[in-house]
């Protein structure tokens, strides 16, 4: 006989789990005290439960394993819930664990109770309420098995109190038994034979490549079809490092906030191949204008995502690592012209070198990081202006690299998603961008960096405003800025010295290539600020029920008067 | 249009919550809902009526796939059914002579009295939808009380 709580560590450990983010408390004081006697997991205390699931996210993208978080029950759980909604929407695989109270407290509103299983409901792939010790080995295995398989998402399990400690007889867990969960992942045989065909038949095909290539690994297979093709790629934000963005036949990302040539060859297209994406309103812009020339092939693991936003001619469900493989299996089809090569050179991003004289741009701070960074580096952003800027403008090599909350857009993301990824990768350069709204709300995870000596190298991007909101009105409410503006904002430079970090500010261009090399270089936490002008917006850019083609570029908002200056 | 769905389910506590949940917040309306257990105790059944074009209908579908604990999915409006709802219904009884004539409209309708009171009948009628809106109606002249339906249930005829 042993406690609930032991067997639950016991079974964690069986699954391979290393890492733990967690935060106690009351209803979890059992699970923390049986983790004190595991030898294989190790627990990293957060600051707040947000940035356990956080940072359980970025150690789950940036491995390609299922990230773990823990917390207590009531306002531990309610906590988690930003974080479980941001990796729901981002289909990334969490095994997120409460403490709750006794069985006997449940529905009585106990101290600390809140309906964890009710709340969790619409942002999980599945979840439990544990009401016997008896079923953790069978529910602790299904739970990794759903949160992993098929489309992969964030499965929650709710531990009342006494469920931890509680005697019971431990009984192994070895296969999984769900007759109502059977994710179909080899492609149907003739539905491949269709899409070979509209690709023969495409003279302008293109790809799209979206984040089910990197949760399937599909990359390799990715690159050997895009190859033999000659196929152009655009990725989603979440596809981003699907396809090293060097790649001659990596035209970057599309969407409202997409690069001119990405939103072009979409337009232009006559067969938009979609792998592992889900057509959000940001990607496509208004859908009834969405690729017009197009027929669409559409492949994806997750059957609801077909033909969800989009018309779709072909649809091909299963998983895209064994359905790129049986593609190129059966691949007879030669590469095809360039035809979209005199687009893309047209309409190449600005790119503000830094040669150029004057003012300090956030698209000069981008073209200064690609120069400087090394291709291990692992970025995670914030969201906003800054994260656009990064998505559009960086040279994302890896898979696994750049990080960042897609679906959810949750400001607070990158310094916790950003520990995760460190503490996965302790060698690789962990690079968070971030900006001056996003950095306040995650802020309080300096004392996970702090504790955990995790060499974190934060940027935030400080235009002392929320600039993506500011930019949203000047597009739509005539430039009348409100509540964008930080009238006084607290000096991060003695912020990051309390929190024992190198601290650097940037406000001339002549200053920003320099201080990143010894930003860096520096061996531990380094905060560098970079002061630019809140006039800056993102472009291009497609407003509201506009096509991709129909991106503005003009600096709108300069035309309006300035309120926060 | 409707269509009715079959839908099997673990029988476990919540899963009912988790579907319905799932209707309220991707927008779709539950027309009625009627869910009991099957020939198997481990599994339930949700017969669900709900009203949408087919793009809504294969969405419903889709979506309550993905429920870990939906086992399987049926849409049956366009199969031979046999389909039931029931109905109990309170109707005043003013005098002898309405009595009477109560009886006999319910002898033709083949429903059943399950309770009389001195001024007051109560009926339970079963039957498909129109058979029951038809008895509504054919008592609605003698003042209802009280009224209370289920929604439908259904089954596919024949050996499938």
């Amino acid at each position: 006989m042993e406690p609930g709580a032991e067997i639950l560590v016991k079974c964690l450990e069986k699954e391979g789990v290393e890492i733990i983010f967690g935060y106690p408390g009351g209803a979890a004081l059992e699970i923390f005290d049986a983790l004190h006697k595991s030898q294989k997991i190790k627990t990293v205390l957060v600051r707040q439960e947000q940035g356990a699931a956080h940072a359980a996210n970025g150690y789950a993208r940036t491995t390609g394993k299922v990230g773990v978080c823990l917390a207590t029950s009531g306002p531990g759980a309610t906590n988690l819930i930003t974080g479980i909604a941001t990796a729901y929407m981002d289909s990334i695989p969490l095994v997120i664990i409460t403490g709750q109270v006794s069985t006997g407290m449940v529905g009585t509103d106990a101290f600390q109770e809140v309906d964890t299983t009710g709340i969790s409901e619409p942002i999980t792939k599945h979840n439990y309420l544990v009401k016997d010790a008896k079923q953790l080995p069978r529910i602790i295995k299904e739970a990794f098995y759903i949160a992993e398989s098929g489309r992969p998402g964030p499965v929650l399990i709710d531990i009342p109190k006494d469920v931890s400690s509680s005697q019971v007889e431990y009984e192994e867990c070895n296969s999984v038994v769900l007759r109502g969960y059977k994710p179909n992942l080899v492609g149907n045989k003739r539905q491949i034979k269709q899409v070979l065909k509209y690709i023969r038949k495409a003279k302008r095909p293109l790809i799209c490549a979206g984040g089910g290539v990197i949760s399937s690994q599909a990359e390799e297979e990715l690159l050997q079809l895009v190859e033999k093709l000659q196929i152009p790629v655009v990725n989603t934000l979440m596809g981003l490092g699907s396809i090293p963005r060097r790649h001659p036949l990596s035209l970057g990302m599309l969407g409202t906030y997409g690069l001119a040539q990405a939103n072009l060859v979409v337009q232009s297209c006559d067969l938009f191949i979609a792998l592992g994406m889900r057509f959000d309103d940001r990607v496509t812009g208004c859908v009834e204008k969405f690729a017009p020339q197009a027929e669409i092939i559409h492949i994806d693991v997750d059957t609801a995502e077909i033909g969800k936003n989009v018309r779709v001619d072909v649809p091909l469900v299963g998983d895209l690592k064994i359905i790129l493989g049986q593609i190129l299996e059966d691949l007879s089809i030669g590469s095809k012209e360039a035809w979209w090569l005199k687009l893309s050179n047209d309409h190449v991003l600005p790119t503000d070198k830094l040669e150029e004289e004057g003012e300090l741009t956030p698209r000069k701070i981008i073209s200064a990081l690609n120069n400087i960074l090394p291709e291990n580096a692992i970025i995670t952003t914030d969201v906003g202006q800054h994260q656009m800027w990064a998505a559009q403008g960086l040279k994302i090599e890896r898979t696994r690299s750049f990080i960042s909350s897609g679906g959810l857009g949750t400001m607070g993301y990158g310094i916790p998603a950003g520990i995760g990824a460190q503490v996965a990768f302790p060698k690789r350069p962990v690079i968070v961008i971030t900006g001056d709204g996003s950095f306040q709300m995650g802020m309080s995870e300096l004392g996970t960096c702090l504790e955990e000596e995790l060499p974190l190298k934060i940027i935030i991007f400080n235009n002392r405003a929320l600039g993506m909101v500011k930019q949203l009105q000047d597009l739509y409410c005539e430039g009348r800025h409100v509540s964008v503006h930080f009238k006084r904002t607290p000096d991060f430079r003695y912020l990051a010295q309390a929190y024992g970090a190198l601290s650097l500010r940037v406000e001339k261009q002549e200053e920003l290539a320099e201080n990143l090399e010894k930003f860096l270089n520096y061996p531990g936490l380094a905060i560098l600020e970079i002061l630019f002008s809140p006039s800056h917006n993102v472009y291009p850019v497609v407003l509201n029920g506009k096509g991709l083609d129909e991106m503005i570029w003009e600096d709108v908002e300069r035309d309006h008067k300035e309120v926060g200056k | 249009m409707k269509h009715t769905l079959a839908v099997l389910v673990e029988n476990r506590p919540g899963v009912l919550s988790k579907v319905a949940g799932l209707f309220a917040r991707r927008g779709y309306n539950i027309e009625s809902l009627v869910v009991g257990e099957t020939e198997d105790r481990t599994v339930s059944r949700i017969t669900l009526v709900v009203e949408g074009d087919e793009r809504v209908i294969e969405q419903v579908s889709k979506q309550l796939n993905k429920q870990v604990d939906v086992i399987k999915i049926q849409d049956i409006t366009a199969e031979e059914t046999v389909d039931r709802q029931m109905l109990l219904i309170k109707v005043s009884v003013a005098d002898q002579a309405a009595r009477q004539e109560i009886l006999q409209l319910m002898e033709i309708f083949r429903c059943r009295v399950v309770d009389i009171g001195r001024r007051s009948l109560i009926i339970e009628a079963t039957g498909e939808e129109g058979k029951i809106e038809a008895v509504i109606q054919s008592l609605r002249p003698f003042g209802i009380k009280e009224l209370v339906r289920t929604g439908k249930v259904a089954m596919v005829r024949g050996a499938k």
